[in-house]
């Protein structure tokens, strides 16, 4: 019963902190971060399946959460009609190409066994035939299809649809494409995992920088579809003119009070749902396998359980809640801008909120991802305030005192690093620790 | 006359910008591979242990150049540099006493010392932009030329010229010395050899009276100095901001661990099989093709295998190429479980 009670405490604090932000400073300002943080903690779920029920170590959060933005694109974006005149069915079939060559290389490399020398020029020859081939094939059709009104399009748009269904769009990608990693760096030992991992959410970014038939690359694709009304529809309606002659605030802020509300509707029932599903699946003998498999390997292994297979599925699992969260995001922006996606903020922030919030606990993970997702966006005011308060006695014009106000924004990245390594170093359970069962 | 132009322009654009950027990687994937065995994790922060000393090596700069001490035309940076290397060790040295020693006297799985390195990674890039802003800076000074394309064009008469920046001799020099002294360290001296062996055999070297505090302590004096002067020969070349040395622990990871993670002379080589690999994949062989082809047979293209935005994925895909065939590296490394 202590446990509970000290949740609820701990969820209750949260929302009085994200009222003194609506209080103090703006209860729009106040709805963005609520709807950051919500997002956040589905993403910081999708890492706690992974490193706290199966100890996977998965640093790619990156590169799931950009799939989970391109699966906005293609899915509502307007098709560019001129971009299939222009052989667009060219590009696909010159990928299916060189997958199918990465495939046949890969059967032949398993048949050959270990006794052939020559079976790595062959594959190299095999993969460097399908690259060409594959180059052959697609570069024309690309050079025309970035033509076409390089300003708006260019691109290939996507199939037009409404956006919501981009978000189980992005966990199925994100799914295809973490099923591919696991299959290649599963069996690896937990650093080099982490360094594989990373390195291939910096491929997956600047794949999705510079191709820029598929994703406009950083010319960034803008004015996504959205799930709710728009603004200016809601300034003409009239219940929304009474709302604001009951409140008294202009018709602007409220309007955008009412999208970003209908937002977190969506998102709570959403991260709810994950919560619901996670917890029936660790509380399900499934759980209890992977936290066997997590704490010892080899007796689990001993029992019969097929560790790599679990691994992957745990590992393809937590990466689609990731594309979730990630294709969320891009529908909040409205845009996708390649650009934004940095290690820093994507994949090292939500492993902090895991750590903080509690390895192995759900409702720890969430709270994690509250916490820190608030103090990562106020640290700034609150850095600049401390820096303000602690020179006041400065004069203005002096360097030292300028130079302190003008880096004081850089605080948040000590500030967090000093909160992950006290964590680590007193705390290491995190705020909400791992039910014993 | 055609080849010789073909092998100045493969020189000039592959051979000197290659052996500047392997030596500048292979000195940073020395530093992770002496953490990585004789303290047994993977250390993330090491690229803002680069970031930092090359901070340090920046404001000594500016202080040296505000008191007018010149040294002709030799960059100020390198004058500084063993006063920044001590700041650097002693960064090092605090962030493992208040740090990573808990972890190490807890017998921490290794998993955890790179989640705490990531917290190390994360205050310490705060810190430096805290003191040196996130902006651009520029501390190259003194001559900016060993040898220019126009005199040596006029010197040979040839039609291609070959460049090469100060700091691509100063980075290629600095780097033969260091690497030539640490190797003489490891395998000559008393302490190096008590090094090879606390990093081979923990309980094995402790019982035969070997300090691990004072192991300790020069592995972070070694790291400290190899990623002062790593950071800075890097600012040099391509002028410093604190945001790209976050980016530049992914290539230097790959290089420690394509060469085999624990082996230094697999770092070096590691380090050159990244930066040639790099530029080789995403050079434009047009210009090549053009002097050594007839012209009739000349085809158009750039004849690029992958364009030059993908220059840094290009060690990621080596990367991952080498974990999936050869997970020890190309000289066999250590595996710490």
């Amino acid at each position: 019963m202590q446990d509970k009670q000290h949740i609820i405490l701990l969820f209750l604090s949260m929302f009085i902190l994200i009222a003194f932000v609506g209080f103090f400073q703006s209860w729009n300002l106040a709805l963005t971060i609520f709807n950051l943080c919500m997002i956040s903690s589905i993403m910081s779920l999708g890492i706690n399946i992974q490193w706290g029920n199966a100890g996977i170590v998965n640093f790619g959060v990156m590169g799931f959460a950009a799939l989970g933005g391109l699966a906005n694109i293609i899915v509502s974006m307007p098709p560019t009609a001129k971009a299939w005149d222009a052989g667009a069915i060219y590009i696909l079939i010159g990928i299916i190409i060189f997958i199918l060559s990465i495939i046949f290389s890969i059967l032949v490399w398993l048949k050959s066994g270990r006794s052939k020398k020559n079976k790595y020029i062959i594959n190299f020859f095999l993969i460097i035939l399908g690259y060409f081939l594959m180059r052959y094939i697609i570069d024309n059709p690309i050079k025309e299809i970035e033509a076409i009104e390089p300003a708006k399009t260019g691109y290939l748009g996507g199939l037009d649809l409404p956006v919501i269904i981009s978000w189980p769009i992005g966990g199925l990608l994100a799914a295809l494409i973490a099923y591919v990693i696991g299959k290649i760096s599963l069996g690896l030992r937990s650093d080099y995992l982490a360094i594989a991992t990373l390195g291939i959410s910096e491929i997956i970014i600047y794949i999705l920088k510079n191709e820029d038939w598929l994703s406009r690359g950083v010319k960034n694709v803008n004015g996504l579809p959205r799930p709710v009304p728009y603004e200016i529809d809601l300034q003409s309606e009239a219940w929304v003119l009474e709302l604001t002659k009951f409140f008294n605030i202009p018709i602007s802020e409220i309007s955008s009070i009412i999208v970003k509300l209908s937002y977190s509707c969506i998102f709570f029932v959403i991260l709810i749902g994950i919560l619901l599903l996670l917890e029936i699946a660790q509380k399900s003998p499934w759980g209890r396998m992977m936290r066997a498999i997590r704490d010892n390997e080899v007796s689990a292994n001993a029992m019969g359980k097929d560790i790599k297979t679990r691994h992957l599925q745990v590992f393809v699992i937590g990466s689609a809640i990731i594309g979730i969260a990630g294709a969320m995001l891009t529908t909040l922006d409205g845009q996708f801008t390649p650009v934004t996606y940095q290690p820093l903020r994507f994949t090292f922030l939500i492993w902090i909120m895991v750590i903080i919030g509690g390895s192995g606990n759900n409702f720890g993970s969430i709270i994690g991802g509250f916490l820190i997702w608030y103090f990562w966006v106020q640290s700034e005011p609150l850095g600049l305030w401390f820096i303000s308060q602690i020179t006041t006695h400065i004069s203005d014009t002096n360097i030292i005192k300028s130079h302190l106000l003008e880096n004081a924004a850089h605080i948040r990245l000590m500030f967090m690093g000093m909160i992950l390594l006290i964590t680590l170093r007193f705390a290491p359970k995190g705020l909400i620790p791992e039910v014993k069962r | 006359m055609e080849f010789l132009n073909s092998f100045i322009l493969i020189t000039n654009y592959i051979i000197i910008p290659g052996l500047t950027y392997g030596s500048q990687l292979a000195l940073g994937a020395l530093g992770i591979t002496i953490v990585y065995t004789v303290l047994r994790f993977s250390n993330f922060a090491h690229g803002e242990f680069m970031s930092f000393g090359t901070m340090s090596t920046i404001l000594l700069t500016w202080v040296f150049i505000d008191s007018n001490i010149k040294f002709g035309t030799f960059p100020t940076a390198i004058i500084v540099l063993p006063f920044s290397i001590i700041f650097t060790i002693i960064y090092c040295l605090l962030v493992d006493k208040f740090v990573f020693k808990f972890y190490r006297q807890q017998k921490s799985k290794s998993v955890i010392a790179l989640i705490v390195s990531i917290g190390v990674m994360f205050f310490t890039g705060g810190l430096i932009r805290f003191i040196i802003g996130p902006g651009d800076k520029n501390f190259m000074d003194g001559e900016r030329f060993i040898l220019k394309a126009k005199d040596f064009k006029m010197l040979t008469g040839l039609d291609e010229g070959l460049t090469i920046k100060s700091t691509q001799g100063v980075t290629i020099i600095l780097t033969i010395l260091l690497v030539i002294l640490l190797f003489w360290f490891l395998n000559k001296t008393k302490t190096g050899k008590s090094m090879r062996a606390y990093s081979d055999n923990q309980e094995l070297a402790l019982l035969s009276g070997i300090n691990p505090e004072r192991i300790v302590l020069i592995t972070w004096i070694i790291t400290g100095t190899l990623a002062c002067v790593a950071g800075t020969l890097y600012g040099l070349d391509k002028s410093y901001k604190p945001f790209t040395y976050l980016h530049l622990v992914l290539p230097i990871f790959a290089a420690a661990i394509v060469g085999g993670v624990g082996n230094p002379i697999g770092a070096i080589i590691g380090g050159f099989v990244i930066s040639f690999s790099e530029l080789l994949i995403t050079f434009a062989y047009k210009k090549i093709f053009f002097y050594i082809l007839p012209d009739n047979f000349l085809p158009d293209g750039l004849f690029q295998i992958l364009s030059t935005d993908y220059k840094i994925a290009v060690s990621f895909i080596i990367l991952l190429l080498v974990l999936l065939i050869k997970p020890t590296g190309i000289y066999k490394g250590k595996i710490i479980e």
